[in-house]
């Protein structure tokens, strides 16, 4: 059964209000190194054999998963 | 004059605006169910209300705009027919492709409630020509997701055009990061499409119709008859 894993972000030119959070946050754990950290969303899908998957998750990243306006996705498939 | 106001699972301000249509403005208003495909033609104004549509699963609005009442909207949009997305309803449209840009985590990543103020830009819509240009209004917000963003092209379309309808300002019509709730851009708090029929906002000018409530300047917004 391919499985695919799915990697959502918001697009680098926009500020992420979440990721830039986290970073103070981290600094003052003592993290100084942290440079940037952005938060995005991990799908894992799994799919029936038929069909090719890769043309499959690009239909549907473009179509719902990802909004194509503000977020970069990209994605594996495994199986 | 016929009006509709459309309810998805998780819409909690669908009443708000039916109560504000029917019983403040006078209008034959009726709701219109996510899941019915319906003949809008002889509606004059339909409201795509706020709430958390969906759960707000995935993104504010992602799923509710597969909702088949969508295509009839998205028809009757395409007719010229009047659409008003209010707070969840204008992050439906958004992701319904009938307006440009996208709404993301306010920069405080608070959820803000409270009355806020908003300038019109663009006094010669269908919306918004019952007001004087540069009007300040008091509407209130009450959102997680309503920082404004589209890319810079988007924008400076949405200026030349006069699409930008509502920037949010000070009381005495100033704008500054200060009153800027959500950090969006320009701070945009509403914007139309090209042909201006189309109408998304993140403040509730449903909830601003009667003086009890604290103000009633969304009422001019809503007598689009």
């Amino acid at each position: 059964m391919p499985k695919a894993k799915i990697y959502i972000t918001l697009k680098p030119a926009l500020l992420d209000a979440q990721g830039r959070v986290l970073q103070n946050a981290l600094h003052q754990l003592g993290f100084e190194s942290v440079q940037q950290v952005r938060v995005g969303k991990y799908l894992e899908v799994e799919l029936s054999p038929d069909g090719d998957p890769h043309e499959q998750i690009e239909a549907m990243c473009q179509k719902l998963l990802a909004n194509p306006v503000i977020e970069q996705y990209r994605y594996e498939v495994e199986g | 004059m016929k009006a509709g106001v459309i309810v998805f699972p998780g819409s909690n301000c669908d009443r708000d605006a039916y109560h504000a249509l029917r019983d403040v403005l006078g209008y034959d208003t009726e709701y219109l169910w996510h899941a019915d495909a319906r003949n809008l033609n002889d509606y004059r104004l339909i409201i795509v209300p706020g709430g958390f549509s969906y759960g707000d699963y995935l993104r504010p609005g992602a799923i509710a705009r597969f909702a088949r009442i969508m295509d009839s909207v998205r028809d009757y949009a395409a007719r010229g027919g009047l659409v008003l997305g209010v707070c969840n309803g204008f992050q439906i449209l958004c992701e319904a492709g009938l307006l440009p840009g996208a709404l993301t985590r306010n920069l405080s990543l608070k959820f803000r409630c409270k009355p806020v103020h908003i300038r019109v830009e663009n006094a010669e819509t269908p919306f918004t020509r019952r007001y004087r240009p540069g009007e300040v209004l008091q509407i209130p917000i009450a959102h997680g997701d309503g920082r404004y963003v589209c890319d810079e092209t988007t924008l400076q379309q949405l200026r030349a055009n006069g699409q930008i309808i509502f920037r949010y300002c000070s009381p005495t019509g100033e704008l500054g990061e200060e009153w800027n709730p959500n950090g969006s851009v320009d701070h945009i708090a509403g914007v139309a499409n090209a042909q201006f029929n189309v109408l998304g906002m993140m403040p509730h000018p449903e909830r601003a119709c009667e003086l009890l409530l604290g103000s009633e300047d969304g009422r001019r917004l809503l007598a689009v008859s």
